[in-house]
């Protein structure tokens, strides 16, 4: 019979849908792009890297392929004394992230200042590199920019490496909580209506520029972590509460992430989880004063680097 | 099956293709229903298998949602067009061989997919989890030849106009590729950013709206006039119910995170477009239900109709619920809550699932030329699905109210988890209720396919369900 006499509502159909993309995909689209990145967003590139997910670098999301945010309190360059200052560092060949590789992800005074300050212009995946989140004050007005600390201060990947204070994994932390599915429960997105007390400052429109995936969360049936490393920095507590929740919050309901630490702990010692399991049932059953002793996760375990990601969410 | 796919065209059975779907949607709905009943218990009893990296709870949880969504609902949705969209055009099946193929093509996909996000290798997009080779494979190797069946059968039609439910089949296959190849784009091209937060949500909200309400809608479509005899009360509601479909439907995504800080006037398009959603859900329900008239009865003496009327009256408060939250003034009270997750299973499991089922049982007696194996069987997967489901819908809504009033009050959380416990252990136990009506049906299924009554020829299923 063919389709001839609905010629119209064929026509009409492809009208609709084509109307409804531009008005909910497009026209966003172009009101978000134009937004400039707060320092909030331009740290959480810097520290996550090109994307959390599935990549090229990460295909099974073991974490690799990721930048190492450090905490520096010298010069790497001259050894003099500075004021503590946390920086990014790229080894060579680790993927960059958008705002590094595209001129439109920043928004343009962001990007000019990066360029012109911050030297980004020589970066180079190949190379890597070590980067600042900078701001400049103008006419009363703050805005952030990334320093490329490698053509500026003259840092090398090593020597920063090298002379860091602290070395904090949360780039790889992040694809341990995508991948783990901790986002579930847990959002990173405080409400503006209400979560203020609770759970600290929701995020504004630039706080999303580069950053891949989001997200965010949608269905809250834990606390939200967006600033959880502002309440709670304790990484004590976030050990215990990995291991076994129920070991600093009896009415906890989140899983376990024991098999995160690998099969051996820091000192190289195996772990025996079936033989802790007992150990914390006779615990709870009242059989035990004290609940079995966590292991030390190891420098390079997938839980160092979720306690690392949690950390430092402030 | 593989015998068929090497066979010729004019030897593969007319039917094959849908009884294959059928046969295989009902276990993907039983792993899934059966990975949900299992998630929900390690919600209830955290410390029950532990130590498994596969068993965690955060591996699970969207296997559930994508076993489901794409092995039970499209996968019913599948087995219904391939043998409802011939019957309405009134000719067979453009392709058996492209229908049988896709079938496997559907199941060994499906199997890659949901292993490959099991053990963790996801895009961290909600919905739109399965990596992006996995989504150009879903789109192209499972939806297009589903798509061009339909199509091509709706094209050599005998004939005269094309029936609401065709409508329906042939553009929600059709707005299915397209919300795969466009809401994927993030993966594809890298988009970061709110941006990309906006197309995650704009994918989630179109695969349900464009694919699952209509879809399901359109075999209520066939179902309740072929059953009931009644011609369809309004040709002309079900055009508007279609356009409305398309033009409201498609629009709202941006009320799914009408918390984050996207610009303003998005999300107050979005709630408004969110509201007239009620336009084709009203003009759809009135029209089913009008097309009942005179036939009530039916509603409990004829299993198919128990289930799809079922899922209309689940329509109503479904429809309700979809179009008020997402207002600013209810969704920052539900937003993110329990109450959510009530409302998705009374989409999927409660609206959908009933219609489809209503489907595969009817398909599946035509297509085999034979009597359920066991009626009184079928009323009792009836029953489990409908009080495992209410159990869940009621305790997941209060739950999520104790979460609202937790949220707005601040009460910290950890007593908000105590207090939802109760509900969780509820929600366990609706989940395996469903979980074992389905075993149920499974073995109803093959027995019936094995040990069924014959049905003479020119006699519909419906019509001697209580011959002996």
């Amino acid at each position: 019979m063919g389709f001839r006499e609905y010629r119209v509502g064929s026509i009409l159909f492809g009208v609709a849908l084509s109307t409804s993309m531009m008005i909910t995909i497009y026209f966003p689209g172009l009101d978000i792009s134009s937004v400039s990145s707060t320092s909030v967003a331009l740290e959480k590139q810097l520290t996550y890297g090109k994307t959390s997910a599935f990549d090229y670098g990460d295909l099974f999301l073991h974490g690799d392929d990721k930048p190492i945010k450090v905490t520096l309190k010298k010069d790497p360059a001259t050894g003099a004394a500075i004021d503590e200052v946390s920086a990014y560092v790229f080894k060579p060949g680790t993927s960059l992230p958008s705002g590094l590789v595209h001129k439109h992800i920043l928004g343009a005074a962001v990007q000019a200042l990066s360029a012109s300050l911050g030297k980004t212009g020589q970066v180079s995946e190949e190379k890597g590199g070590v980067f600042l989140v900078r701001s400049s004050i103008k006419d009363g007005v703050e805005t952030p920019y990334i320093e490329f600390a490698t053509a500026t201060r003259g840092w090398s990947v090593n020597a920063t490496l090298a002379a860091a204070d602290q070395k904090i994994l949360a780039g790889s932390g992040k694809t341990m909580f995508i991948r783990e599915g901790c986002w579930w429960c847990h959002t990173l997105l405080p409400e503006g209506t209400h979560d203020w007390q609770s759970f600290g400052r929701p995020p504004v429109l630039g706080d999303f520029n580069g950053e891949s995936p989001t997200a965010f969360g949608s269905d809250r049936k834990a606390p939200d972590l967006l600033h959880v490393g502002s309440r709670n920095s304790s990484r004590e507590w976030m050990t215990l509460h990995f291991f076994n929740p129920r070991l600093v919050q009896p009415h906890s309901i989140m899983p376990r992430y024991d098999y995160l630490w690998g099969p051996k702990d820091a000192n190289g010692k195996k772990i025996d989880l079936k033989k802790w399991d007992e150990e914390f049932d006779a615990y709870r059953e009242g059989d035990r004063i004290y609940p079995p002793e966590v292991p030390e996760p190891p420098a390079d375990s997938e839980a160092r680097m979720l306690i690392d990601f949690a950390l430092n969410l402030k | 099956m593989l015998k068929y796919l090497f066979a010729k065209e004019e030897d593969i059975p007319g039917g094959t293709t849908s009884l294959f779907f059928g046969f295989s949607c009902i276990m993907w709905f039983i792993v899934g229903t059966g990975l949900g009943s299992f998630n929900a218990a390690k919600l209830a009893f955290p410390d029950w298998f532990t130590h498994y990296y596969a068993l965690q709870f955060g591996h699970m949880r969207q296997v559930h949602v994508h076993t489901v969504i794409f092995g039970w609902i499209t996968g019913a949705f599948a087995m219904s067009a391939m043998y409802i969209v011939p019957a309405l055009g009134n000719t067979k099946l453009w392709s058996e061989k492209l229908g049988v193929w896709n079938c496997m093509s559907w199941n060994v996909g499906l199997m890659l997919a949901l292993s490959t996000l099991w053990f963790g290798m996801t895009s961290g997009r909600e919905y739109s989890d399965f990596i992006w080779p996995i989504d150009l494979y879903i789109a192209l190797c499972m939806v297009a030849p589903l798509f061009v069946n339909t199509f091509m059968t709706v094209i050599n039609r005998r004939t005269q106009g094309i029936y609401t439910t065709n409508w329906f089949f042939v553009g929600s296959f059709f707005m299915l590729i397209v919300v795969f190849l466009v809401g994927n784009m993030p993966e594809f091209l890298h988009l970061t950013g709110l941006n990309e937060a906006l197309m995650t949500w704009w994918f989630a909200h179109n695969v349900l709206g464009l694919l699952i309400t209509p879809v399901a809608a359109a075999i209520t479509y066939y179902i309740v006039p072929k059953v009931t005899g009644n011609p369809l009360y309004s040709h002309r509601v079900g055009h508007l119910h279609f356009w409305s479909i398309v033009v409201f439907y498609s629009t709202p995504a941006a009320h799914h995170i009408m918390s984050s800080p996207l610009p303003e006037w998005l999300k107050s398009f979005a709630s408004v477009e969110g509201v007239l959603i009620l336009v084709p859900a009203v003009a759809y329900v009135c029209n089913i239900l009008l097309t009942m008239q005179g036939k009530w009865a039916m509603f409990v003496e004829n299993i198919e109709l128990k289930y799809t009327i079922t899922g209309v009256l689940l329509a109503i408060p479904l429809n309700m619920q979809g179009g008020f939250q997402q207002t600013r003034a209810i969704n920052w009270y539900v937003h993110g809550t329990g109450w959510i997750v009530a409302h998705a299973h009374l989409a999927l499991l409660g609206f959908s699932t009933f219609a489809e089922a209503a489907a595969v049982y009817y398909g599946m007696q035509t297509l085999l030329r034979r009597k359920l194996y066991s009626l009184s069987l079928a009323n009792f997967h009836f029953w489990m699905l409908l009080v495992g489901f209410s159990l869940y819908w009621v305790s997941m809504t209060i739950a999520g109210l104790i979460q609202g009033a937790g949220k707005i009050y601040e009460v910290p959380y950890l007593d908000i988890v105590i207090a939802e416990h109760p509900y969780m252990i509820v929600r366990w136990i609706g989940g395996t209720l469903v979980f074992m009506g389905n075993i149920v049906w499974l073995w109803n299924m093959y027995m019936t396919a094995k040990h069924g009554e014959k049905i003479p020829h020119g006699i519909l299923p419906h019509e001697v369900a209580y011959v002996r």
